[in-house]
């Protein structure tokens, strides 16, 4: 598994987690906001999980204007 | 407080604010737990004093206009003091807006002058439309060492020694270009004038006094009609202090109002609801023994508060909630979008009076919350120095409400037929339909103009994000807001919808579906349409094949219901 795949994966997973849905709910590129049915708050809520988890710090800004886990994880891994 | 009667300008009444309170705290800048800056208002002298003679030696001069997009922070306030102080016209973009759609209104406003933080910038000069821009200076905020800056400056060296010139201006002159709504080919930019400023400032503090050592959370764009006024200029005539936070994570949130004491905020309605939700689960966790005592003890002050509030009180009745805003806080604001009643009730059965106000970015704040006695299902009283009338009320007394006052704005930027549209014998008709009950209560009722507010607060029209669909494999299609189809004389729960003309003989198929879905993901998620509906008759269009909305909305309205509209 590449690095960026691996990224995805731990997104999936702590996502699931973090909303109490099963792992498979979730796609890579589909809406979260509309899958979870979440609003920017929650979402940046998940940021400060995944932070502790990837021991990196994020600016809320790395979260705008993105909606689908695939780019997410390509944003987290250009800091990784 | 200043006597704002006395100035002429925001610049001048800053000025002297800057003398009369030296030693006050006047801003603090944290990001997460790390306290970044904290100024007193003679240190913010210190700052932005060399900012505006560097800014005099580029030429800045009376009337120029220079603007800001940031996220919310110390350096906008002093860049925004140092812009009025050389008499310049502040247009304070969205941050939130694309880095085309901010080309564009950088482009609209004639900006000479950028000051934009170093994300953003980066993200402009990517953009394909960078070439268009006419900015004649840029400042970039907290650039990286080495960036490449494309030829922009960095705020923190930008300045020189020895004392600027003060330009004044005059009331009537213009203060800001403030955009109620993004692009799509008609941006709205608001003319606002140094007087508007002053009697906004004058009408809220009225109601809601600041002195030294209030602090105030800034959560809202600055760029925003509250914050600039509520975070920025209510603030600084009365000695008070702004606090900024770099990260609108709820956790920091509500660390900063017990870290700094916080005695005014204002929310979104979807912060509060945040706030709501994360209160109800802690209360839901509590031992059995010790939910019945917080809960008759809410009961209490609820009965005790009926008609006033009493903050004193309530903040020993429930200790340990108003501990968890830090014990200082007064009241939070919120407007610009619908607020439930149940989530106003809420805060204030605990004792945290929600001062729910009514305000465009024409003119702000044109009602609030007396709290007199406090009313969850109203958007409060029009403030001192506001007329609002109801115009052609209907049967219950509903109609458009208009507004007149030295607070609203001169008119909107380059667009004489939209301000003669909007402005009216003096009066601004606001497209919101709303009524009066017999206390003087404003209570609104949906929109009698085609466009939404999110939970957000964001005002989005149709027209704005409708070339995000060009292209679409149908014959035409078209934007509307579902309130705007069908009235429901409620407030609330708006979206938007995609109305489809096929092609001749072709059927609706799940790839157009998809194709619909794709593109509608390339917007940012407050901005996306809910649903489609189909048409099965062409759109009525003008002579020059633009789309005639209202006829065509009269036709939707009369063929379909609103329970055609298919979830996207």
């Amino acid at each position: 598994m590449k690095p960026s795949e691996q990224t995805l994966e731990d997104i999936l997973n702590l996502a699931a987690v973090h909303f109490k849905v099963p792992r498979e709910k979730l796609t890579p590129d589909e809406d979260f906001f509309k899958t979870l049915g979440i609003d920017s708050l929650q979402a940046l809520d998940l940021l400060t999980r995944l932070e502790h988890h990837f021991r990196i710090e994020l600016p809320d800004y790395e979260l705008q204007g993105v909606s689908d886990f695939r780019t997410l994880a390509d944003r987290i891994q250009t800091r990784l | 407080m200043l006597n704002l009667d006395q100035y002429s300008s925001l610049g001048a009444a800053l000025r002297d604010a800057l003398d009369r309170w030296p030693n006050e705290i006047c801003l603090i800048e944290a990001d997460r737990d790390r306290e970044k800056t904290r100024l007193t208002y003679s240190d913010l002298k210190d700052v932005a004093l060399p900012l505006a003679r560097a800014l005099e030696d580029a030429e800045l001069n009376s009337g120029d206009r220079a603007a800001i997009i940031m996220t919310n922070q110390s350096k906008w306030l002093i860049s925004a003091y140092a812009v009025f102080y050389r008499g310049g016209v502040l247009v304070p973009l969205d941050y939130k807006l694309t880095a085309a759609e901010q080309l564009e209104l950088l482009v609209h406003s004639k900006a000479k002058f950028l000051i934009v933080e170093y994300h953003l910038w980066r993200a402009i000069t990517q953009s394909p439309e960078f070439k268009n821009h006419k900015l004649k200076k840029v400042l970039v905020t907290e650039a990286p060492l080495r960036a490449d800056l494309a030829g922009a400056y960095r705020w923190e060296e930008f300045r020189r020694k020895g004392d600027p010139g003060f330009v004044p201006r005059d009331r009537e002159d213009t203060a800001c270009i403030v955009y109620s709504s993004g692009t799509g080919g008609r941006p709205k930019g608001c003319v606002l004038t140094h007087e508007n400023y002053l009697e906004q400032c004058k009408a809220l503090t009225a109601w809601y006094p600041f002195w030294p050592g209030v602090r105030y959370l800034s959560i809202l764009p600055t760029n925003h009609a509250i914050d600039f006024m509520v975070g920025f200029i209510g603030p600084f005539v009365c000695g008070a202090c702004v606090v900024h936070l770099r990260t609108l994570r709820p956790e920091f949130v509500r660390d900063a109002f017990v870290r700094y004491k916080i005695t005014y905020v204002s929310l979104v309605p979807m912060i509060l609801k945040n706030l709501e939700r994360g209160l109800r689960a802690k209360f839901d966790e509590l031992p059995a023994g010790r939910r019945f005592l917080l809960h008759r003890m809410i009961g209490l002050n609820k009965s005790l508060t009926r008609k006033q509030p009493k903050v004193a009180m309530s903040r020993k009745l429930l200790a340990k909630v108003h501990q968890g805003f830090g014990g200082e806080l007064r009241a939070m604001f919120t407007g610009g979008a619908f607020v439930e009643p149940s989530t106003l009730q809420f805060f204030y059965d605990l004792g945290i009076p929600v001062a729910n106000g009514y305000g465009l970015t024409e003119g702000f704040p044109l009602t609030l919350n007396d709290l007199k006695p406090f009313r969850p299902d109203t958007v409060g009283k029009p403030l001192p120095g506001v007329e609002l009338r109801i115009l052609s009320p209907d049967a219950d007394g509903i109609g458009e409400v208009s507004v007149r006052s030295k607070t609203v704005m001169s008119h909107y930027l380059d667009d004489p037929s939209l301000t003669a549209q909007t402005i009216v014998d003096g009066w601004l008709v606001t497209g919101d339909l709303g009524r009066f009950d017999g206390d003087g209560h404003l209570q609104l009722f949906g929109r009698k103009k085609n466009m939404i507010v999110t939970e957000g607060g964001k005002n989005i029209y149709p027209e704005d994000i409708e070339n995000v669909f060009e292209g679409l494999p149908v014959k035409e299609y078209c934007i509307f807001a579902a309130n705007y189809l069908w009235p429901t004389k409620t407030v609330g729960r708006e979206m938007l919808v995609l109305l489809l003309r096929l092609e001749q003989n072709r059927e609706f198929t799940d790839a157009l579906k998809e194709e619909i879905a794709t593109r509608n993901r390339r917007l940012p998620d407050f901005k996306r349409v809910g649903g489609y509906l189909v048409s099965s008759k062409d759109f009525p269009r003008t002579a020059s094949m633009k789309i005639k909305r209202t006829v065509l909305a009269e036709e939707v309205r009369e063929n379909l219901g609103r329970a055609a509209v298919v979830e996207l």
